[in-house]
């Protein structure tokens, strides 16, 4: 893929890295707003999340004696990969200088990674929850990871490339067919994003109750500047999964390649479907209790089992 | 008689309640125990008294009190102890509930079961010597700093570790301890240390006049404020020999139905929220709000607190506010109704509640397992069943029992007390209008009891029978007061509850139980 404006690209790759840090909260705020009215409740306001990060900006940071130096640079190493996967997914414009990047697997891989240093420094400080939180975000995600892929690959066996600006120059742009194997995949990845997120069934962000945390446990011994990052992280991730779940399933609207005249109706496009993707989120939140953790396997199980179909749906029946 | 025993010679306590008084000797204690146990009773209560410098007093040292429960009524026995040596017979072995109890009585008097098999303080945390409720207890002198060290009941085994949880939570909670010794999820052992909010209610009242004590009474657990004050009026009551006048009785029944229909209403919402379901948690405590909006509309208090004070109510209402409570029993109904339905047809709801944190009916008897929970495990029993004070011999209360013993069963007695606590709202509501309509329902407050009395008063609160006992010295002032609360018998059968489950679980069965902390801390 060529780009035709190498400066008009790099502003714009700046552009959107500002806009999905500052969207990300907004969505989160969206996502919780919309869960106070369907349980009647009022509901803080969109804004709410800033007003937290804010909260938490201006305190001083309380942190163990036994911390090693992993428990205070994971937050940022959390923001800095979280951040990486919301700006390159293109989700307004798909030549982005960035966009040789964005390929699904590396991207698979920055979530690890991110992974990988929270649950090492929620054992870092040795307490009973964050092992406890790390242990069962482990169980999750290496369950939720090959569901994951798998999704990841079905949409990749359609556009014949694991880079997702190729994946939704294909599905977008050259020609409208629906694929059946995309609909188990999109089945398979709502059910990957709520376990990743720490989403009710599986976890819940709002508890206070200790023993029932997953992703919680694993940051309860974190505080001011610290917390903020980890949870604008947090919904950063949940943008990130978001868009690549508009990436890869409702490509439509998003700006062809030089096509930057189309650009204001992408961002227009993007708005409605994050309105809409949280709107459905918070449905699928209060409709649902959550679940025994040892009923997560069998969930996740799930997700792999539709994507599997999807890839074998693409192989039989090629579509 | 409510027991046959050749050395026990009860008399018959005037009162509410059916209740007998009888002195017994510490070779008798055991045997009695067994027959009462044997016989399908239960432990209520335990407690100690310093009778050293009462004239007169047997002994003149130390006194342990036992109120058991079977099915003619309440038995409190009296027992002397030594004041050099006060020891007695170790009743856990026939109660395990006493366990507690008698570490408790340790901590505050200095009387102790021989061959009891467990020391470790209870209520005292290190932060005091000597024994508060000894009259001769300096409280100035007794500051200290002792470490705190708590031995807890180690498991061995490979893959065994253990989760400190509390005092400090999450969550804006009351505090207490909890040790879990676990492999990898599941539970082998819990074990709990409660006592962090140990306040000296008990000592309190010894100073207190009876009105004053009344106040303190209700401060016990406040979500059973109701509950406490009635039981404390009825014991104060029974040593006065007064009866309250009927529109006075009719009246606490309708403050105590209301305090359940508000807890049971806050706890389905809680239990809901513990499996995630928001949408339960809201509805639910909606209803809840309502209640005590109209509660502190109608009769001045959202929780009711001081409206019963013994000799009468300190509130009455109005025929206006009769229509708003039908309206709301009627509002309550269909809302509860619809919401039942829902939690019922819940898939992933029911899943996380049937058969988490099972008592067996068999475990719940030898525990003593009580009230709402012991209800869930088919333990039945209901004081305003069994032994109904007025007005409810004339309520005809139906009980709500059940058989599994899981979250799904208390769940299930909650939705039922809470059908028959609106159906006894709205007959009370009825009787109101020409059962001692005439009467003031607020006499001249009962301000003086007769010198050297014992009263007792038990009443089914919402979590299980509240008792409070009084005796009084010889100037008719207020001795010791002991409050009791159904948490002491439930705390120790979480502990079972919560085997061979796994630990995210615990919250949720935990909350289905929902025992009191202050209420047993005092």
């Amino acid at each position: 893929m060529e780009n035709t404006n190498p400066t008009l690209g790099i502003l714009f790759q700046l552009y959107q890295s500002l806009l999905v840090v500052l969207l990300a909260p907004l969505l989160t705020g969206w996502v919780n707003q919309c869960r106070a009215w369907l349980q009647n409740r009022s509901g803080p306001g969109l804004l709410q999340p800033f007003r937290t990060l804010r909260k938490l900006f201006h305190k001083d940071a309380v942190i163990a004696h036994n911390a090693s130096p992993l428990f205070r640079v994971t937050p940022y190493i959390l923001f800095g990969c979280m951040w990486l996967a919301a700006a390159i997914i293109p989700i307004i414009a798909v030549d982005l200088p960035f966009s040789p990047a964005a390929d699904v697997i590396a991207l698979v891989g920055v979530f690890a990674l991110a992974r990988m240093f929270i649950a090492l420094a929620a054992m870092d400080i040795g307490t009973a929850f964050g092992s406890l939180g790390a242990r069962r975000e482990m169980l999750v995600s290496f369950l939720a990871e090959p569901a994951l892929l798998m999704v990841l690959f079905s949409a990749s066996l359609i556009s014949h490339s694991t880079q997702l600006p190729r994946i939704v120059e294909v599905l977008a742009h050259q020609q409208f067919v629906l694929y059946p194997s995309l609909a188990f995949a999109a089945l398979a990845f709502v059910i990957v994003l709520l376990a990743e997120n720490a989403r009710i069934p599986v976890d819940n962000p709002s508890t206070h109750l200790e023993l029932t945390m997953i992703h919680e446990a694993m940051i309860l011994e974190y505080s001011a500047r610290h917390l903020a990052l980890i949870e604008w992280a947090g919904s950063l991730k949940l943008f990130a999964y978001i868009s690549l779940g508009i990436a890869l399933f409702f490509p439509h609207g998003i700006a062809e390649v030089g096509n930057w005249g189309a650009v204001p109706a992408a961002i227009l496009a993007l708005l409605g479907k994050l309105l809409l993707a949280g709107a459905g989120l918070a449905l699928l939140e209060t409709l649902l209790a959550k679940m025994r953790i040892f009923r997560a396997p069998e969930f996740l199980g799930t997700a792999f089992l539709l994507a599997v179909l999807g890839l074998l749906i693409h192989f039989l029946l090629g579509a | 008689m409510p027991i046959a025993h050749p050395n026990l010679h009860l008399t018959r306590l005037g009162g509410a309640i059916p209740a007998w008084l009888g002195e017994i000797e510490p070779d008798d204690l055991l045997p009695v125990c067994r027959n009462v146990s044997d016989g399908g009773g239960r432990l209520v209560a335990l407690w100690g008294s310093d009778a050293r410098g009462d004239v007169g007093v047997r002994g003149n040292g130390f006194v342990l009190h036992v109120a058991l429960v079977n099915e003619s009524g309440l038995i409190c026995l009296s027992m002397a102890l030594d004041a050099g040596q006060p020891a007695y017979p170790d009743i856990s072995r026939v109660f395990p509930a006493a366990g507690r109890m008698q570490r408790a009585t340790y901590d505050l008097l200095g009387i102790y079961a021989h061959e009891g098999h467990d020391h470790r303080k209870w209520l005292r945390h290190g932060a005091w010597h000597g024994f508060p409720l000894r009259k001769d207890f300096d409280a100035a002198q007794s500051r200290t700093d002792e470490p705190d060290a708590y031995p807890f009941v180690q498991v061995e085994g490979q893959g065994v570790h253990e989760i400190p949880v509390g005092p400090v939570h999450a969550g804006t909670i009351e505090p207490g301890h909890f040790r879990f010794s676990v492999v990898g999820e599941k539970v082998l052992r819990l074990e709990e240390r409660l006592g962090y909010t140990h306040k000296g209610i008990e000592k309190r009242f010894e100073s207190l006049t009876l009105q004053q004590g009344a106040k303190l009474a209700g401060r016990v657990s406040g979500d059973s404020t109701v509950a406490y004050a009635w039981a404390y009026a009825m014991a104060a009551e029974s040593i006065a020999a007064v009866k309250p006048p009927e529109r006075a009785l009719w009246l606490r029944a309708l403050f105590l139905e209301r305090e359940r229909i508000a807890n049971h209403l806050g706890d389905l919402g809680y239990l809901g929220n513990d499996v995630a379901l928001a949408f339960g948690f809201a509805q639910f405590w909606i209803l809840k709000e309502q209640v005590l909006r109209n509660n502190a509309a109608l009769f001045g208090h959202r929780y009711l607190m001081d409206k019963i004070m013994p000799g009468g109510v300190a509130a009455d209402l109005a025929e206006s506010g009769k229509q708003t409570l039908r309206d709301e029993c009627a509002m309550l109904e269909r809302e509860v109704r619809l919401l039942r339905g829902i939690y019922e047809e819940h898939a992933g709801m029911q899943d996380r509640f049937i058969a988490a944190g099972r008592v067996e009916p068999k475990l719940a008897a030898q525990l003593g397992l009580c009230g709402l929970a012991g209800r869930a495990s088919a333990q039945a029993w209901d004081a305003r069943v069994q032994f109904p004070c007025a007005p409810y011999d004339r309520l005809d209360v139906q009980m709500a029992t059940y058989r599994n013993g899981d979250v799904a069963a208390r769940v299930i007695v909650r939705f039922d007390e809470l059908f028959e606590s609106l159906r006894l709202q709205r007959e009370i509501l009825g009787r109101l209008a020409h059962e001692g309509a005439q009467e003031d329902a607020r006499p001249e407050p009962l301000e003086k009891l007769p010198g050297n009395g014992f009263g007792v008063g038990m009443v089914e609160g919402w979590r299980g029978e509240v008792l409070v006992a009084i005796h009084t010295g010889a100037d008719g002032k207020l001795a010791r007061v002991h409050p009791h609360d159904p948490s002491w018998q439930n705390w120790p059968a979480l502990e079972h509850a919560v085997l061979g489950n796994i630990v995210p679980d615990f919250p949720l069965i935990n909350k289905s139980f929902n025992l009191s902390y202050s209420g047993q801390d005092l």
